[in-house]
């Protein structure tokens, strides 16, 4: 029996606080489109995503009036493209970025992931030719987001792929200037990338996933702050709490569309991710979830206790909500996507070095930053090398998505639009790490336990 | 196979009318209606039962969307199946 409390209760939070289904994300292996001829291989990758994904927009649409909930996008990943050009070497993987966003346009959904290479312990074939090929893939497409996996717990972290992502990082950023370097913000450097990740820009179909599936990312920051607003003044065990129910029903949603989007397309279920993703509207932001922890501001002391507690307790009511958990799982903190932190970081409460340490305990790393358009390649390599540090540390995923704002300086600001939001300049640190970056080699893999 | 409509809305003649109406039309059974005025706000939750609905679900949600636009009212369809995922365990 269902009770009005109930129903209202979930009107309210689609209708006033931003509740939302973020993604739903198909999975599509190119493993099969593989050919010795780059032409072919691209006619075969762009036939097999209209083929598997062509129903995916409407079914999403469809979904969402059955169920009143708002699917904000439709989106693709692929598996690694170095993997597939690595067949045909000596050809520009340019035309495999072209041939995935006409596959995107043809179906109609809002990004596809996975122009990726996987290079944690050193390059494979493809791989160095696509890295070298990013700035000119992302400045040419509009809807292909990239992404390149520099280090692992296991494997420890691939310097030399670090020192080059600092100069490719820079130059996607030039390559797109005149249009506020937006193709650094599609661009995501990771250590420990997930496989099965629904969000973009970071999203791609790993080796070990099946041919197809469905993967999808929940939201709903504003659900989980105005339920601690509606608490008052309770003690931080009742705020944990709050947010483990209130993400259980969060969660419980997603389960739902995951479940009817796989039945409906013929597509095995994946996974749900249980994140809290903010987007820059009003309202839907995770840092006023800190703020209404009881922090004056974002990036004041106290901003990594709370998040810390808010990331382990979204986790704790989404586990029990869903059958498979996955992909990047917990608070985001995109600066220029939330309202809160682009207020703090304007205002100089939330600088770079407070949200190093938050990465420590979120869900991903240091994302959608803007830095000065004169920082030099190694100081941003030295950034990814600091991230990655942490998350083969931690066994954890962290990754670093920094916009370096060509032709501006610290203070400024810088706009992208739509979920990318937009927000200030934040300042670097400008000592040189030049040398270490220079060196090149890897850092070997960290000591987890003396086990025995 | 059950779907909830609600309507939210400031008061006015006809509200249970024209939707039940909509309903009749489509040849969907309202099994349950519960509705309160407070403050002259209207607030309306009403089961009905969808499985001999004439028309897909989705003709019969903006149908229903397209009403409350006309009288300023913000109603929602929604297949039950959503409140009793997040609402039960």
């Amino acid at each position: 029996m269902i009770n009005s409390h109930d129903i209202l209760e979930t009107i309210n939070m689609i209708d006033n606080e931003n509740l939302d289904v973020r993604t739903i994300t198909m999975g599509i292996s190119l493993l099969d489109c593989v050919d010795s001829d780059a032409e072919k291989a691209c006619v075969k990758i762009y036939d097999k995503i209209c083929r598997y994904a062509g129903y995916l927009v409407r079914t999403g649409e469809d979904i969402s009036k059955d169920y009143g909930i708002p699917i904000i996008n439709k989106r693709i990943s692929v598996t690694p493209i170095a993997m597939i050009a690595g067949a045909c070497p000596g050809s520009d993987p340019i035309r495999y970025a072209k041939a995935l966003d006409r596959a995107a346009r043809t179906v109609g959904v809002n990004f596809i992931g996975g122009y990726s290479a996987l290079v944690h312990k050193g390059f494979g074939p493809g791989d160095y030719a696509l890295m070298r090929s990013i700035p000119q893939a992302l400045a040419e497409t509009e809807l292909v987001c990239s992404s390149v996996n520099i280090g692992t717990t296991k494997s420890g972290i691939n310097m030399d792929a670090v020192d080059r992502m600092g100069q490719i990082v820079l130059e996607t950023a030039k390559a797109t200037a005149d249009r506020d370097c937006i193709g650094a913000a599609k661009l995501v450097v990771f250590c420990n990338a997930p496989e099965d990740n629904p969000f973009m820009a970071g999203a791609f179909h790993g080796p070990g996933e099946p041919d197809c599936v469905i993967n999808v990312g929940v939201s709903g920051p504003g659900v989980v702050r105005a339920a601690l607003a509606k608490a008052g003044d309770c003690d931080i065990t009742a705020v944990a709490d709050i947010v483990k129910k209130t993400a259980f029903k969060i969660t419980r949603m997603g389960q739902l569309v995951a479940q009817e989007a796989s039945r409906r397309l013929c597509v095995p279920f994946g996974i749900v991710d249980l994140s809290l993703a903010p987007t820059p509207a009003v309202g839907d932001s995770v840092a006023h979830i800190l703020e209404e922890m009881g922090l004056e501001r974002c990036g004041a002391h106290g901003t990594t206790a709370c998040l810390a507690l808010l990331n382990d307790a979204v986790k704790k009511g989404g586990v029990m909500a869903s059958s498979h958990v996955g992909g990047l799982s917990g608070a985001f903190i995109p600066v220029t996507e939330d309202a809160g932190m682009i207020r703090a970081a304007r205002e100089g409460a939330l600088t770079l070095t407070k949200l190093e340490a938050m990465t420590a305990v979120c869900s991903v790393g240091l994302d959608m930053i803007n830095i000065p358009g004169d920082t030099p390649a190694e100081i941003i390599s030295a950034i990814i090398a600091d991230e990655a540090a942490i998350g083969m540390v931690n066994s954890k995923t962290t990754a670093v998505r920094v916009i370096p704002a060509i032709g501006k300086k610290a203070g400024e600001e810088l706009s992208f639009g739509g979920l990318l939001g937009g927000g200030p300049i934040m300042e670097v640190n400008r000592y040189s790490p030049a040398k270490f970056i220079r060196r090149g080699g890897r850092i070997p893999a960290p000591m987890q336990s003396l086990k025995n | 196979m059950q779907a909830v409509i609600t309507v939210i809305g400031k008061d006015m003649v006809g509200i249970l009318a024209r939707v039940s109406t909509i309903c009749a039309e489509h040849n969907v059974n309202v099994v349950e209606v519960t509705q309160s005025v407070l403050q002259e706000l209207f607030a309306m939750i009403m089961m009905v039962d969808i499985s001999k609905c004439s028309v897909p679900f989705s003709e019969l949600s903006d149908c229903l969307t397209a009403l409350g636009s006309e009288m300023g009212l913000t109603i929602h369809v929604m297949h039950e199946d959503i409140f009793n995922s997040m609402h039960h365990v």
